[in-house]
């Protein structure tokens, strides 16, 4: 199948730290892939790099044949490519329920519509709230985001992705922060999403990882030194060591 | 878990939804009007030019309450409103008050777009920089165009025609009181409109986190820049109404120091919501009356220790802190 999605020999170093090393990758519709690795090993920054959040010192990002690697970051939103934030990213203020009003609002292109109350507006209503219910947060869709647990934020930040029906989801670490009595609300989302969407997530947690993932990418030290399948991840010998070796002397990166 | 699912606490409460809808603020502003008028029916002059600055402070408001952005410069808005309006009819002979608080809606939405495109440029304190450098820009056009504007002796003779051949500008200021209170309240229930619209949610987002609005495929600048504009329109109205009132258009509706002074008076009542916006200036107005006539010296000292002490302990705003305090009341267990 033609690539959805494909990143070209992107490169990136902060100062003199390489963080991102010629790391090319495509994806077709339909693709489950957990990107992996160690604590910095430039994960976030790689998503961070195709969104368009950080600027890459060369390579390129497609998008449906498209390349948008000069695009802004809510130009490639439009275009089908969503992210989540590893660091909930959401608006205090607001509540569950404007939160994905909005988002839907926004999919829709009537985001900056100047009159009537999003509540006014049946299928948005409808929509928001079997996202709510669907991770849970229904009981809370009245309560301001800063009154809301750190692990109901995090749902709240994945059914914002979801709100958008991107053809590319990029998860950072969608997991972590979840109380572990709610993970199953996680792993029921992801599996809820059309079949057809390519769906990259980052996370730490192996045993999700395997349930999730048809495909695993292993980053180590901003090089890709794993591109294969589940069951063969944990024999890779690059792979074991990129893994002890960090533990043995973590921070320290070439 | 302590938050309990109690409706009175998941769902909006009927004084909030009132005020939500605006009938509340309607409501105060005709009565506020009212009582103006029976209790100071010699000073509807100053009456007058509150109302004229509260539609400045409501337009500051809409960029630095809802959207974040800090400007020092907001006046050139509300000036162009006052000059454009004034113009209309000195030079132009539009002297039909209708026609003319048109033109200062217009002249204000395009000052509100060129100095949007010039403030949004920057971020920060970049952005505060910019937006005084803006205000002297116009201060100064003003001044230079003395042909226009009557430069430093300001551009005076604007004649208002009757209300609809009806209703004369009276010595007294009672049509352009009456006319300044109903301007108000439409603008007014616009505005409230506005910012409970997904627009004005989307507004609300930009202030409180760009990456994340970006990250939903929504462009903060353009949601500023639409902002400037709606928001150079309705300092553009109370640019023309101060035209219309006081009959002159002079530099200081054109400064820093009022671009300064409206900015206090938003943070006094409390910025990010309409009525914080209204209950500051005439708060802040009627007490500048009240003390530079009981003590021209002083008064100053007494609204800068007003102002370090709301800021200090109420930093919401006067209104914004009674809010706070309502919902806590509301929310401690009977
Ligand atoms: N803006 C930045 N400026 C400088 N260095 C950065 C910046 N962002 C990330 N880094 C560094 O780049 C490296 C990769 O960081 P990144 O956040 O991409 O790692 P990660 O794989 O997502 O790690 P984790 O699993 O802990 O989330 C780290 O050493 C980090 O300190
Ligand atoms: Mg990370």
């Amino acid at each position: 199948m033609t690539p959805v999605f494909e990143v070209q020999n992107l490169n990136k170093k902060f100062g003199g730290l390489v963080v991102t090393n010629d790391v090319s990758l495509s994806m077709a519709p339909g693709d489950r892939l957990a990107l992996i690795g160690p604590n910095g090993a430039g994960k976030t920054t790689f998503i961070n790099l195709v969104t368009g959040n950080l600027a890459p010192d060369a390579g390129h990002v497609q998008l449906s044949g498209e390349d948008v690697t000069r695009m802004r970051p809510a130009q490639r939103v439009r275009r089908g490519l969503v992210r989540s934030f590893q660091v909930t990213r959401l608006f205090h203020d607001m509540t569950p329920e404007e939160h994905l009003a909005l988002a839907i609002l926004q999919r829709e292109g009537r985001s900056g519509q100047m009159f009537g109350h999003y509540s006014g507006r049946v299928r948005v209503m409808d929509e928001t709230a079997a996202l709510l219910d669907q991770l849970g947060l229904f009981d809370l869709r009245h309560l301001k985001v800063r009154e809301i647990a750190y692990g109901q934020q995090r749902l709240l930040e994945i059914a914002m992705a979801m709100a958008l029906k991107p053809k590319v989801l990029l998860l950072d670490e969608p997991a972590a922060g979840v109380p572990q009595s709610e993970t199953a609300l996680v792993e029921a989302a992801l599996d809820s999403l059309p079949s057809d969407l390519a769906i990259l997530m980052i996370d730490h947690d192996m045993d999700l990882v395997f349930r999730f993932a048809k495909r695993v990418v292993v980053l180590a030290a901003g090089t890709v030194i794993f591109d294969g399948l589940p069951e063969d991840v944990t024999k890779d010998s690059r792979v074991r060591e990129a893994y002890l070796g960090s533990y043995a002397d973590a921070g320290s990166t070439a | 878990m302590a938050v309990s699912m109690d409706q009175s606490l998941t769902a909006p409460s009927l004084v909030k939804r009132l005020a939500d809808s605006g009938l509340i603020g309607v409501f105060a502003i005709v009565l506020a009007g009212a009582m103006g008028y029976l209790l100071m029916p010699n000073n509807l002059a100053l009456l007058t030019q509150i109302v004229a600055v509260a539609l400045l402070v409501l337009s500051i408001d809409l960029v630095t309450g809802y959207c974040g952005v800090a400007t020092l410069g907001h006046a050139a808005l509300f000036g162009a409103g006052a000059y454009g309006a004034g113009i209309a009819a000195v030079h132009f002979g539009i002297t039909d008050p209708v026609a003319m608080t048109a033109v200062g809606l217009l002249a204000g939405a395009l000052a509100g777009l060129v100095s949007g495109l010039v403030i949004l440029r920057a971020h920060g304190l970049a952005q505060l920089v910019l937006s005084i450098a803006v205000i002297h820009l116009f201060h100064e056009a003003a001044n230079k165009a003395s042909g226009w504007t009557g430069g430093s002796d300001g551009l005076s003779a604007i004649m208002p025609n009757a209300f609809f051949g009806l209703f004369e500008f009276d010595l007294w200021g009672r049509t352009a009181y009456v006319y300044g209170v109903v301007l108000l309240g439409l603008v007014f229930i616009l505005l409230q409109i506005l910012v409970r619209s997904p627009f004005g949610m989307l507004a609300r987002g930009v202030r409180q986190d760009q990456i994340r609005i970006a990250a939903m495929g929504a462009s903060s600048h353009a949601v500023l820049l639409r902002m400037y504009v709606i928001s150079g329109a309705v300092a553009g109205i109370g640019g023309a109404l101060s035209a219309i009132s006081t009959q002159v258009v002079g530099l200081d509706s054109l400064s820093f120091t009022l671009s300064a002074e409206a900015l206090v008076m938003l943070v006094l009542g409390g910025t990010g919501s309409l009525y914080g916006a209204m209950i500051g200036t005439v708060v802040f107005m009627l007490f500048e009356d009240t003390l530079s006539a009981a003590n021209p010296f002083h008064w100053l000292t007494v609204v800068g220790a007003l102002l370090i002490a709301v800021v200090l302990f109420a930093p919401k705003g006067l209104y914004g802190t009674a809010v706070a305090l309502a919902d806590r009341f509301r929310r401690r267990p009977a």
